[in-house]
């Protein structure tokens, strides 16, 4: 099962080394990984997917990765109530004869058609990682020239912030 | 007055109460060592860096105090690696510092330049590259904190030699802030009530204690845990001495080379109370039948060590020593019943042994005989890695904790002959052996310099037998006897050992065993103590690799 883990870090330098280099050395499995910045400018945020068989895997993920001296808290956003999205920029070929039915399959999705040029669109989606692999599928017909994805961010719905009581 | 960071770092080493350096100087540390030279911390020259790293790690395990290590930038750091991995496995407090190219040279691909923080990334506790020299002395006072506290390990400083040039105004800090590292766990009181409740109700409980009990200084409350609930205690290899030997409750070692009856005491027990280890391989065999029948309370530090390896039903999360103490509190003594005569007969039945009748010197006999001879003094008994390492834990009798210093989850040849140097630099008036192989002991073998060159009266015991005697006899007993590459030559010892300054001694029969041993105790220089023993001699007994405890070979 995945799990999504929002590991907050002292924002230094090598800090995404020790984090990676934890989860390669324990042979931890990682689903995605997106670090960036937080409400606090001495804090990095990192949300961490980890696919575990059971639980006990999970404690090791969560015990290890505490373990480093620059991880300040990590919670366990698969245990609270969290929305999670993702993010993708998608080119796909699109000649001026196929480019309707391509805007129709964006309307259908929500999504945003960010870069149009005679031979491909790029479009942009943020969403559940389930909508973006389904846009993904749809698109396939289309000829999918690359993609790129932030993997998946994550914040507990209600008032209290994963950063409370450090 | 404004300080350059190489007096800044001497200036914190002082205040952190280090009196002993173990390193080797190079170009990346020519500012450090000039700083040395006007200080009065001892320096130890050894003579290759990882002989400085292990010095500095049997240097901590004697004192208890944590080592520190000094290497220069480039293949300096880099020779420290095996010792940091080393330190890592069997947590160990040290503090290595190392120099680094210049910070504008860093990533060029400069003289003598390694990335030695992402080197030793999985190998240390934690590591700093110090980019300004306003924070040296922070992360000197962090890394000592970090080395020292919680379960303990090894912190890497890397100093650009720039850094090490650079002045700024000193003043050593008096904390230590860090949000991310909280090491003073105390366990919640539910868990110790629940650990009481669980041995109060067992009826064949064992102890298995690890070498967190000697980390945490916890060997009283061992001791006392113990005796009032007449619980028999094996001890790891990281353990030895921790629970005294010749103490009726003493099961010995566990696992692939412990005892039969500590094997069989852990197979037949409703009740484990794993101390302060962390259920290695070695010790489990294959964890499916590891302890089958019991509950298993794992009193530890360290969080991710719980359900690591095996099942735990109780997990009591903290210091080891404090933990144990209110189990004390908690826990009502037990009456003998049929579970300790069992473990009587068990032990009279399954006692360790060898022949000595046939074949030539037995190495068991050797170590027999230095346990005798040093009784009753303070030792240090080092190792190297193999069947003497096995031996040496068999059949010396351990009963004072930091008195065993041996190289247990890396398993590094080389680590006994710097490591024993380390503890008779630490404590000059015990008497220190280094019990090696033949093959071990000539991976270090060039420390015997620096052992002559700092009058360090190290007994070196080598048992040889012509072999790389443990992969000999894995070959002997799952490869067909398919010796391959495991004849190794050495030199003649005895004249290795004076062509150094140091004494040699040939032994080749029992009877001159123990006057070589007294010879060796009462010289003030080093002794290579070279012991020709019975060439296929096998440590028994041992679990096959991935098989269960208690089917033991030559149990």
């Amino acid at each position: 099962m995945k799990h999504t883990l929002a590991v907050l870090v002292e924002n230094k330098p090598a800090v995404l080394t020790h984090i990676s280099g934890l989860i390669s050395r324990r042979a931890f499995n990682i689903h995605s990984i997106a670090a960036g910045a937080s409400e606090d400018p001495d804090i990095t945020r990192i949300t961490i997917v980890v696919e575990c068989d059971n639980n006990d895997e999970l404690d090791q993920v969560i015990n290890q990765l505490a373990k480093l001296i620059n991880v300040i808290k990590i919670v366990n956003m698969t245990s609270v109530e969290s929305i999670s999205r993702d993010l993708a920029l998608i080119k796909v070929k699109a000649s001026p004869e196929r480019r309707s039915d391509i805007v129709d399959i964006v309307d259908i999705f929500r999504a945003k058609i960010v870069d149009v040029n005679r031979e491909t669109m790029v479009i942009e989606l943020t969403g559940e990682e389930d909508k973006i692999d389904a846009l993904c599928e749809v698109l396939k017909d289309h000829g999918i020239v690359e993609i790129v994805r932030s993997g998946k961010i994550a914040l507990s719905r209600g008032p209290e912030a994963a950063a409370k009581n450090i | 007055m404004k300080l350059t960071g190489a007096e800044i770092l001497v200036k914190s080493l002082e205040a952190e109460g280090v009196d002993t350096i173990f390193g080797y100087p190079g170009g990346g540390v020519l500012n450090i060592y000039d700083a040395l030279y006007d200080c009065n911390l001892n320096h130890v020259l050894t003579r290759h860096e990882q002989g400085a790293a292990h010095a500095a790690d049997g240097y901590a395990r004697a004192t208890g105090k944590p080592g520190v290590c000094l290497a220069t930038s480039g293949p300096g750091a880099t020779n420290l690696v095996t010792g940091l991995a080393n330190a890592y496995m069997d947590s160990i407090p040290l503090v290595a510092l190392t120099g680094q190219v210049a910070t504008n040279f860093i990533g060029k691909d400069s003289f003598q330049e390694a990335d030695i923080t992402g080197i030793t990334l999985p190998v240390t506790k934690h590591n700093y590259l110090v980019k300004d020299v306003k924070e040296l002395s922070r992360v000197i006072k962090e890394a000592f904190h970090i080395a020292t506290t919680g379960r303990p390990g090894p912190v890497l400083i890397d100093i650009p030699k720039d850094i090490s040039a650079t002045r700024t105004d000193f003043e050593y800090p008096e904390t230590v802030n860090l949000r991310g590292y909280n090491p003073y766990v105390e366990a919640g009181q539910e868990q110790i009530n629940l650990a009481a409740q669980a041995i109060a109700g067992a009826q064949r409980p064992v102890i298995y204690a690890g070498g967190g009990i000697i980390a945490s200084h916890a060997s009283a409350e061992l001791k006392q845990l113990a005796e009032l609930i007449l619980a028999p205690v094996t001890t790891t290899l990281m353990a030895m001495g921790c629970f005294p030997e010749n103490h009726p409750l003493s099961l010995g070692m566990l696992g692939m080379h412990g005892t039969a009856y500590a094997n069989y005491a852990v197979s037949d027990c409703d009740l484990l109370i794993a101390v302060g280890a962390r259920f290695d391989d070695r010790v489990t065999g294959n964890v499916a039948t590891f302890a089958p029948d019991a509950k298993i309370i794992h009193i530890d530090i360290d969080p991710a060590e719980m359900g690591k390896n095996v099942r735990v039903d109780i997990r009591v999360l903290g210091d080891v020593k404090n933990s144990l103490a209110r189990l004390v509190e908690r826990v009502s003594a037990k009456m003998a019943t049929e579970w300790q005569d069992k473990i009587a007969r068990w032990k009279k039945e399954h006692p360790l042994s060898y022949d000595q009748k046939c074949g030539g010197l037995k190495p068991q006999y050797v170590i027999e005989q230095i346990s005798e001879l040093t009784k009753d003094r303070e030792a240090k008994i080092c190792t190297e890695v193999g069947q003497h390492q096995m031996w040496a834990a068999q059949y010396y009798t351990f009963t004072q904790p930091r008195s065993f210093i041996s190289s247990g989850g890396l398993g590094t040849m080389g680590y006994g002959f710097p490591s024993s140097i380390g503890a008779q630099v630490g404590c000059p008036d015990a008497t220190v052996f280094n019990i090696a192989g033949d093959g071990s002991i000539q991976m270090n073998i060039q420390e015997l310099a620096t052992a002559v060159q700092y009058e360090l009266p190290v007994n070196v015991a080598i048992m040889n037998n012509g072999f790389l005697g443990m992969v000999r006899q894995w070959q002997e007993m799952f490869y067909k006897r398919r010796y391959c590459n495991v004849e190794i030559t050495a030199p003649d010892f005895v004249k290795l050992a004076e062509a150094y300054g140091a004494e040699g001694i040939r032994v080749t029969e029992a009877a001159q065993v123990k006057p070589a041993l007294e010879q060796a105790m009462a010289s003030s220089k080093p002794v290579f103590l070279d012991f020709i023993v019975e060439k296929e001699e096998n440590v028994f007994p041992m679990v096959p690799p991935g098989g269960s405890l208690n089917k033991m070979i030559g149990g």
